[in-house]
């Protein structure tokens, strides 16, 4: 028992200092800093709204399409972020796995605070968009640390077992590239979910990502958005198969990275 | 029960080598077709069912020698690896110290390393605070703890981490050889203070193949080779086997001429070469067998002596020892000899002979032909050592 309890104080003291060290380490030596992290995704989110909205003139079917846009590719920014990150992530602590015992685990979820910490800047800008696209602020909105935390649940399950299979399998880097870019248009990140057909509708928004991101976009938003209640009308119980979709990633994921991370040290 | 820091119990450890690097899909799909097993994969028996314990507040040793298991047996003990079989219990807040400094960053400052490195350790960022200036005053690091590490020379970097880690509030202290390596004043730094823990109380697990450190440090020591325990005993016997273990196994495969260069007209060739310490080690005796396979003219005989780093110490020849050059007869033996005082300094000496005629002609030069080990108490970094005497006295003014 006391042991756990020192297990776990060891974990949270190397958890907060790798988050830290990562963001010291991460803008290091460039002028703008931190400022990237809030760039980077402005940056692109410039691009495609040009491209999508002004160019193409894709309809979303609400108000503030900017808003929209903009919270669909911060949201997929944190999911690419926090997995791509993952997957090399106890590979390139192998140094410190060689020399010394301490919970791998923390290792990945370095990854994903580091990530977190982004996605709170980001969302502060969207907050900005939200409020001069005058979106409608509503009770909804105590809802979405619920559906952050499943976002983030989801992301960093999918973390635990991309980090934990690199480190026998090296392709899991560039399958999982190819993977995003499949995923990235699977989700509806860019088109509206009602381009597609109603029964392609229905199997898209069993995706956890396409729920979140749509649930979101309700909330935070417009209640234009198309989310799961309204492609599977009258049978709300759908609702909880992204959900089991997410919970299911993350404790089989975390399984195989536990039996795993005791050979991390000598095949890393 | 109660007494025991660490017990280890039949503990065996497989390392699984893949020849063919198979880390590819590709490589895994084909390995799957061609049959269940890649046939590329080889086990290598680490460590096969160890068990010892080791009491708390020893000073325990593991030694053993380049690959005979001790580095995993010290992983194993400090949780890094998983052993196969067997199992490990252990008593108390266990602290490796297999390297220096670990988790620095060159990227980071020397003040951000310690917070980084005091995690690792186990202390929270109020605890690095709190003897955050102790650490930087034994480091001697005042003005530079806002500079990049990367920036710092090894030296000030490994102050840096010693600093840090004799912070660590253990139990049991892992310690490996690497530790040693730095030069004599860190050295004596490091024993210092493995001193100073083990008068408090701490276990210490030190593993080498240095066997004076053993000597002088260790209560106990564990002797491991070829995978397997072979020993626990008092540090004096261990160090005495593991040297033992040396001896013999370069007895049971004597220099072979294959190893060995040999050369020569083989008219006359030497045997049956030894070299020992006689006098009380005060001398050492070269001996050797001379048999004349055919007639020699003038034949006169060489030595030369060298040391582990293959420098010459010395070396004469009866040439120069003004012994007139004699011709042996076909089918003669005769047995010479070589007397010199012992000036060595602790190590392993080469004996190198020369059987030569015709003042230029070489009947058989052999390199290697033998060689002698010194162990003294005494050591100087320098090619001899031999004894040497120091006297003071005050000079009384009148």
């Amino acid at each position: 028992m006391r042991q756990t309890k020192e297990r776990y104080r060891y974990s949270i003291i190397l958890l907060k200092q790798l988050v830290k060290t990562d963001f010291k380490l991460r803008y290091q030596g460039s002028l703008l800093g931190y400022l990237w992290s809030l760039l980077k995704p402005l940056f692109l989110f410039g691009i495609l709204y040009i491209v999508f909205v002004k160019i193409v003139r894709v309809n979303y079917g609400v108000e503030n399409s900017g808003g929209y846009l903009l919270l669909g590719i911060v949201l997929w920014s944190f999911f690419a972020e926090l997995t791509s990150g993952s997957v090399t992530s106890i590979v390139g602590k192998g140094d410190l796995l060689r020399k010394i015992n301490f919970p791998k685990g923390v290792i990945v979820l370095a990854t994903g605070f580091s990530a977190l910490v982004n996605l709170t800047l980001n969302l502060t800008i969207v907050a900005i968009f939200i409020i001069i696209g005058g979106s409608s602020i509503n009770f909804g909105i105590f809802i979405v640390p619920l559906l952050l935390m499943q976002l983030f649940i989801l992301s960093l399950g999918i973390g635990f077992f991309l980090s934990a299979s690199y480190v026998r399998l090296r392709d899991i880097s560039h399958i999982w590239e190819v993977i995003m870019q499949a995923l990235f248009y699977l989700t509806p990140i860019l088109f509206p979910v009602a381009f597609a057909p109603l029964w392609l509708q229905k199997i898209l928004i069993l995706n956890p990502l396409a729920q979140l991101v749509q649930d979101l976009r309700y909330i935070l938003i417009s209640h234009s958005t198309v989310t799961i209640d309204d492609v599977y009308i009258d049978r709300p119980y759908i609702r909880l198969v992204p959900v089991l979709i997410t919970l299911l990633v993350f404790i089989t994921s975390v399984y195989y990275f536990k039996s795993r991370s005791k050979y991390f040290a000598e095949e890393v | 029960m109660n007494n025991i820091a660490i017990s280890v119990k039949e503990v065996s450890k497989d390392f699984k080598i893949n020849h063919s690097k198979s880390t590819t899909v590709k490589a895994h799909f084909v390995s799957i077709l061609k049959g269940k097993k890649d046939r590329n994969i080889e086990t290598q028996h680490a460590l096969k069912n160890i068990s010892f314990e080791i009491k708390k507040g020893e000073f325990f040793g593991i030694v053993g020698r380049n690959g005979s298991g001790k580095s995993t047996m010290l992983k194993i003990l400090a949780g890094i690896y998983q052993p196969n079989k067997g199992s490990i219990n252990v008593q108390g807040k266990l602290v490796p110290f297999i390297e220096l400094g670990v988790g620095f960053n060159p990227e980071l400052t020397g003040r951000e390393n310690v917070f980084l490195n005091g995690a690792l350790l186990g202390f929270s960022e109020a605890e690095v605070a709190a003897f955050y200036q102790e650490v930087v005053e034994f480091a001697e690091l005042g003005q530079f703890m806002d500079k990049k590490l990367k920036n710092y020379s090894s030296g000030m970097q490994v102050r840096l981490a010693f600093s840090m880690a004799v912070r660590a509030e253990a139990d049991i202290l892992l310690v490996d050889e690497v530790l040693a390596v730095g030069d004599a004043d860190f050295q004596r730094k490091c024993y210092e203070y493995f001193q100073r823990i083990k008068s408090q109380g701490v276990t210490v697990v030190f593993v080498t193949h240095d066997m004076s450190a053993i000597r002088q440090y260790c209560d106990r020591a564990a002797l491991i080779d070829g995978s397997k325990l072979i020993d626990i005993n008092s540090a004096e016997k261990i160090a005495k086997k593991y040297i033992q273990l040396f001896s013999e196994e370069k007895s049971q495969q004597p220099l072979s001429s294959k190893q060995t260069k040999r050369w020569g007209d083989k008219k006359a060739t030497y045997s049956k070469v030894s070299a020992e310490l006689v006098d009380n080690d005060k001398n050492i005796l070269i001996s050797a067998t001379v048999k004349a396979n055919k007639k020699v003219e003038g034949a006169y005989y060489g030595f030369m002596i060298s040391n582990e780093a293959r420098q010459s110490v010395l070396g004469t020849n009866s040439m120069i020892e003004q012994v007139k050059a004699e011709a042996l007869k076909m089918g003669e033996t005769i047995s010479i000899t070589w007397k010199f005082p012992n000036i060595f300094n602790q190590g392993k000496f080469y004996v190198e002979l020369a059987l030569m005629h015709n003042a230029t002609q070489v009947s058989d030069w052999w390199e290697d032909a033998t060689f002698f080990k010194i162990s003294n108490e005494k050591r100087t970094p320098y090619i001899v050592n031999p004894k040497t005497e120091f006297t003071k006295d005050k000079m009384w003014k009148v």
